[in-house]
């Protein structure tokens, strides 16, 4: 248990040490995106003024009514978008790029007069839909990075904050019971082991005890007279005895 | 594509226009007469449609339904807010830009700090 617990702390230390490393490199990402989301967006102004001019000089020439033919004339997007994805640390980023497709239908567009003015026009708003369609990509990138930093940033806090304190708790709760038990164990053997002493202790005392009565008795087998009579000579002398009055 | 017409023209002459079958467009040009229930059937219409990546929006139009500008915030289609010719750009009211700079103006700070 504990060793399945450790090794859910390491995990979650490495979890947390990639995502914090993903979280900075999308950091750096989307700060240079946002660097240049800023200069496209200043630059944008510019061109879409240009544009606009430009289109008031065919209107002026080529007259009102250039208008209404173009609107009649458009079936098919001849500039189109495409859009592909770009890896960035994990994060799928959108990058748009336009293509043209086919003719477009405005070609005869001012042949009565000021024809030179339209294309003009024509290639100023194809210039601004360039700078917008990198806008665009930019921007989509912008709000996706923004998402998954959110989310990166998210994960690594509860990994921080929430799952590692937790794992550690664990693990601290179950070296505490683990050495609680040691020290059960330690203390049982002492005690058992004091027991033990005691009683060889005692042992040596009467078995010593023994050997004294035993040398005693020799001794005084020498001398003729049993220890235990004597012993009882001097116990009856203790005694009362009938015969002596005083 | 949603704008005044004197931009719509000069974006169609580059070709970005497109009419289905049903003559259906995709782009709604926007005058005095239009209505702001229309801008907003067609905003709606153009970020639900599969076939449109990014959504050109005047500015002074996206101001009209600005709420709907705001609570968009899908990555795809983009939603792009582009200067029309009577109505000066104001980066302020940008709902993206604004981020942007919030973000930008934050960042300056704290690297000034640093």
């Amino acid at each position: 248990m504990l060793g399945v617990m450790k090794a859910r702390l390491v995990g979650a230390t490495r979890g947390h040490a990639l995502l914090k490393k993903k979280s900075d490199a999308l950091t750096v990402q989307f700060r240079q995106i946002l660097k240049k989301i800023v200069s496209t967006k200043e630059s944008m102004g510019e061109i879409m003024k240009t544009s606009s001019f430009s289109l008031t000089e065919a209107k002026y020439i080529a007259g009102e009514n250039i208008k209404h033919i173009v609107l009649e004339n458009v079936k098919n997007a001849s500039l189109k978008v495409r859009s592909r994805q770009e890896n960035v640390a994990g994060v799928k980023l959108p990058k748009f790029e336009y293509f043209t497709e086919g003719e477009t239908k405005n070609n005869l567009t001012g042949l009565a007069r000021g024809g030179q003015q339209v294309q003009a026009c024509r290639a100023a708003y194809i210039k601004s839909i360039e700078v917008l369609v990198e806008l665009a990509s930019l921007q989509t990138s912008f709000l996706t990075l923004d998402e998954a930093i959110k989310t990166t940033n998210r994960r690594v806090n509860a990994l921080e904050n929430v799952v590692k304190p937790r794992i550690e708790n664990t693990i601290s709760y179950i070296k505490g019971e683990l050495d609680e038990l040691e020290r059960e164990d330690f203390f049982r053997l002492k005690k058992i082991q004091g027991y033990k002493r005691r009683e060889i202790e005692r042992q040596r005392a009467s078995a010593k005890q023994f050997a004294e009565e035993q040398s005693a008795e020799k001794v005084s087998l020498q001398k003729g007279i049993s220890i235990n009579s004597a012993h009882n000579l001097l116990s009856a002398a203790m005694q009362k005895d009938e015969d002596i009055i005083f | 594509m949603i704008a005044d017409e004197d931009t719509i023209t000069g974006f169609l002459l580059a070709g970005v226009g497109n009419v289905d079958l049903r003559r259906k467009t995709n782009y709604l040009i926007v005058d005095s007469k239009t209505t702001v229930k229309q801008i907003e059937e067609a905003f709606k219409e153009f970020t639900t449609r599969e076939d449109i990546a990014i959504v050109m929006i005047s500015q002074y139009v996206a101001n009209m339904i600005r709420f709907l500008v705001d609570s968009y915030n899908k990555p795809v289609p983009a939603i792009l807010e582009i200067p029309s010719k009577d109505h000066p750009y104001d980066p302020t009211h940008d709902s993206v830009l604004s981020r942007v700079k919030y973000l930008f103006s934050a960042e300056s700070v704290a690297s000034g700090r640093r």
